[in-house]
């Protein structure tokens, strides 16, 4: 094809992808609206913590991060976990999992998406965004970690941004995709979806005047739990496919990411034993942080529930994966990947980020419990998130099963096409 | 994904793709006001930004006149707001001076007078209290932190069995919150005091996160100050009142020690504990603490090298 020809071709396949993002069922529908309708709500809690001022948060100077800033790191680690099922199709050549890899991508696109408008609802003056771009603010790199996060996550979006719309588009005209167009950037981004991870643990770590955080166990951790979090929502993905769309998932991947997180689920509970020995054992002033988080300090226990409510999840995950008899149950295996979804986001999200803050720096304690407008912003972000994943799957899957081309609308490549395995039928 | 299955060969009508394409456009439509809506109260804060604080530079990068215009615009803008007159100057390091704090803690009563009187010149918000120092009570044979609360509330002070310890900000050599700040909006100046400047900071608070000694505070909304409580000798870089949305900290009362005055906390300070002045001065007050008392640094093994002493004697 001439550049012409893609001149015309590439806005049809954009209009398609509209056209297709916005039919639906029923179904689709509704869950369209209710999504929109949280993310309107989140949308007009931020527009009032803009005009009236941070202190319609809870946060102080004392916990100068949030709900935001442990979601944030929550959903840079589910990025990065996204990239689990590109590692064994592209790395280990496991054929079965190429036709679900964009699953995993378009999984890391949505999320970060999330975690940028996570950073963005945190700044106290969101009107100087233009501040902290390259070139044209004043980009304080390579000293600060937060530039580096910037630089890692923006190009992490475009990367995984790139391979979808490539692979999607020479899908959409009836092309063979041209490796040389997309290998090199599938082998960037594994390489880049663990750079994206230590740096967000970097940004914590760094940090010698925060002992909870300063731990070089942190780095490892997170991408340890991302590969928890990812794979368990690529898992809860495929099988909701294979049960409610019209979309042949084979059963290869979900078998092989339940693998990846037999290990995973196992190497976090000891890499949180280690920790905790580390903290505890010895004992004096550097363990406060985790005597708070786990059994509170000076009467004030806010997360300790929230905590061991983790490690119950992340355990009863850990027990599930690792006996055959019970993971072999189709509606037990969905529940350990909630369950080890849920106890990593409460670990990783609000069980990192404030005990960081308790004691603070001069061994005070003020506690930190989320205000309704953090709670509503959080959930307009998760909303949205969700929505930028709906639509991505939506018009992603049926381009990926042959049935939208540019000569042919909703017909399906064969009359009994195998859906997203059809690769034979590539020119 | 949630799409039930549909004969996919069958071309939709022309009345139904019709009615399909209203559809959508009305939804779209919908979609777009209410978003609009939830975001209406952005309009309210758009009325206060103006298109020359949007645009404006780094205060490294503005020429003189440039600067002048900022003073000038954040002159008329307090008086406007806060009904105040005010002057705000910028004040520069001067040639030789570099600067250093002093402590006596046997002397220290605890008295929070200290913390008023930054309160004060620093044109706090008076609803929260906001001072750059606070004064921890210390238990006697103690020297850890956690030991120690910042919130007392005696009849007299000192308490039997306590010592007192302000902390402030440490004006580090090293200091974290200037390599951790991603646009720049806070550095170290010459004279080694460390500066934000207002109009650049982003509000993300991680230099907030990254001090050991909790020395930086976040207007978390806009300080209210009532006009006759204004303290109305103001710098850029220092007392001036602060936007909403950004960081600040202890800046060595620069306005007035920049013009050899005291900062106004050692001023207040009713027992003498407080030594400040020229490192490079050998004839000064705080190089002869520096020699003759057996001072330290908190948290020295951090490496941030400060410019904050204590001593006891």
């Amino acid at each position: 094809m001439s550049a012409r020809d893609h001149a015309i071709s590439y806005p049809k396949f954009l209009w398609r992808a509209v056209s297709m993002a916005t039919d639906g069922s029923w179904l689709f529908y509704t869950w369209m609206l209710v999504l929109t309708a949280i993310a309107l709500v989140g949308a007009n809690a931020w527009a009032q913590q803009t005009v009236d001022g941070m202190a319609l948060t809870s946060m102080s100077d004392h916990v100068s991060w949030g709900l935001y800033i442990a979601n944030f790191t929550f959903a840079v680690g589910l990025a990065a976990g996204g990239v689990m099922m590109v590692i064994p199709a592209y790395l280990y050549r496991d054929e079965r999992m190429h036709d679900v890899v964009i699953v995993g991508e378009l999984l890391a696109i949505a999320a970060l998406v999330m975690a940028l408008l996570f950073v963005v609802v945190d700044l106290g003056r969101p009107d100087r965004f233009w501040h902290l771009m390259p070139f044209i603010g004043r980009f304080h790199w390579p000293i600060s970690m937060l530039t580096w996060d910037v630089i890692v996550l923006n190009g992490y979006l475009l990367i995984n941004a790139h391979i979808c719309g490539y692979l999607l588009y020479t899908r959409f005209i009836g092309k063979k995709p041209d490796p040389r167009w997309y290998i090199p950037f599938v082998m960037v981004s594994i390489v880049w979806a663990i750079s994206v991870h230590t740096v967000t643990a970097f940004l914590y770590s760094g940090l010698g005047g925060r002992p909870f955080w300063n731990s070089a166990l942190l780095a490892p951790r997170f991408l340890v739990t991302a590969f928890i979090t990812g794979p368990a929502f690529i898992v809860l993905t495929l099988r909701f496919m294979r049960g409610a769309t019209r979309f042949a998932v084979p059963s290869g991947p979900v078998a092989t990411l339940v693998g990846v997180m037999r290990v995973t689920v196992i190497v976090n509970l000891f890499m949180l034993g280690a920790e905790l020995f580390t903290e505890l054992y010895s004992g004096g002033s550097h363990a406060a942080a985790a005597e708070y988080l786990w059994f509170g300090l000076h009467g004030a226990n806010a997360l300790v529930p929230w905590t061991w409510a983790a490690l119950l999840f992340n355990v009863a995950a850990a027990v599930i994966l690792l006996t055959p008899a019970l993971a072999r149950r189709y509606w037990v295996l969905n529940a350990a990947c909630v369950l080890a979804f849920a106890g990593v986001w409460i670990e990783k999200g609000m069980g990192l980020i404030i005990p960081g803050f308790i004691p603070s720096t001069l061994h005070e304690i003020v506690e930190y419990v989320p205000s309704t407008t953090e709670w509503r912003i959080t959930a307009g972000i998760w909303a949205f998130g969700l929505m930028v994943y709906t639509v991505l799957m939506k018009v992603a899957l049926p381009i990926v099963a042959g049935e939208e081309r540019l000569d042919r609308r909703g017909a399906p490549a064969k009359p009994t096409a195998p859906a997203p395995a059809a690769r034979d039928e590539e020119e | 994904m949630a799409e039930e299955p549909t004969d996919p060969t069958s071309e939709p009508a022309k009345e139904g793709f019709d009615r399909r394409t209203a559809l959508k456009v009305g939804g779209a439509t919908l979609g777009a006001a209410a978003f609009a809506r939830a975001l209406a109260p952005l309009t309210e804060w758009t009325e206060d930004l103006s298109v020359d604080g949007f645009l404006q530079k780094h205060y490294k990068e503005l020429t003189p006149e440039e600067l002048s215009a900022v003073l000038r615009r954040h002159e008329a803008e307090t008086e406007r707001r806060y009904g105040r007159e005010v002057t705000i100057r910028d004040l520069r390091p001067q040639e030789g001076v570099s600067f250093g704090y002093a402590l006596n803690l046997s002397v220290c009563i605890g008295c929070r007078r200290c913390a008023e009187a930054c309160h004060i010149e620093n044109n706090h918000d008076r609803r929260t209290q906001t001072s750059y120092i606070r004064v921890l009570e210390m238990t006697q044979g103690s020297f850890d932190m956690e030991h120690g609360t910042a919130v007392y509330d005696h009849e007299a002070v000192p308490a039997p069995g306590k010592y007192y310890m302000p902390v402030q900000c440490q004006q580090c050599d090293n200091p974290p919150c200037v390599h951790v700040c991603p646009v720049e909006a806070t550095w170290k100046e010459e004279d080694g005091i460390v500066v934000v400047d207002y109009d650049w900071c982003i509000g993300c608070r991680y230099c907030e996160a990254a001090c050991p000694y909790h020395a930086r505070r976040f207007n978390w909304e806009r300080p209210v100050v009532p006009a006759e409580e204004i303290n109305p000798n103001q710098s850029y870089l220092s007392n001036r009142i602060r936007p909403q949305g950004v960081m600040e900290k202890c800046h060595f009362c620069l306005h007035r020690t920049r013009e050899g005055r005291a900062p106004a906390c050692l001023e207040a300070c009713p027992t003498g504990a407080r030594v400040f002045g020229n490192l490079l001065d050998p004839n000064s007050d705080i190089r002869w603490v520096l020699e003759n008392k057996r001072v330290f640094v908190l948290k020295e093994d951090l490496g941030t090298r400060p410019r904050f002493f204590y001593y006891f004697g």
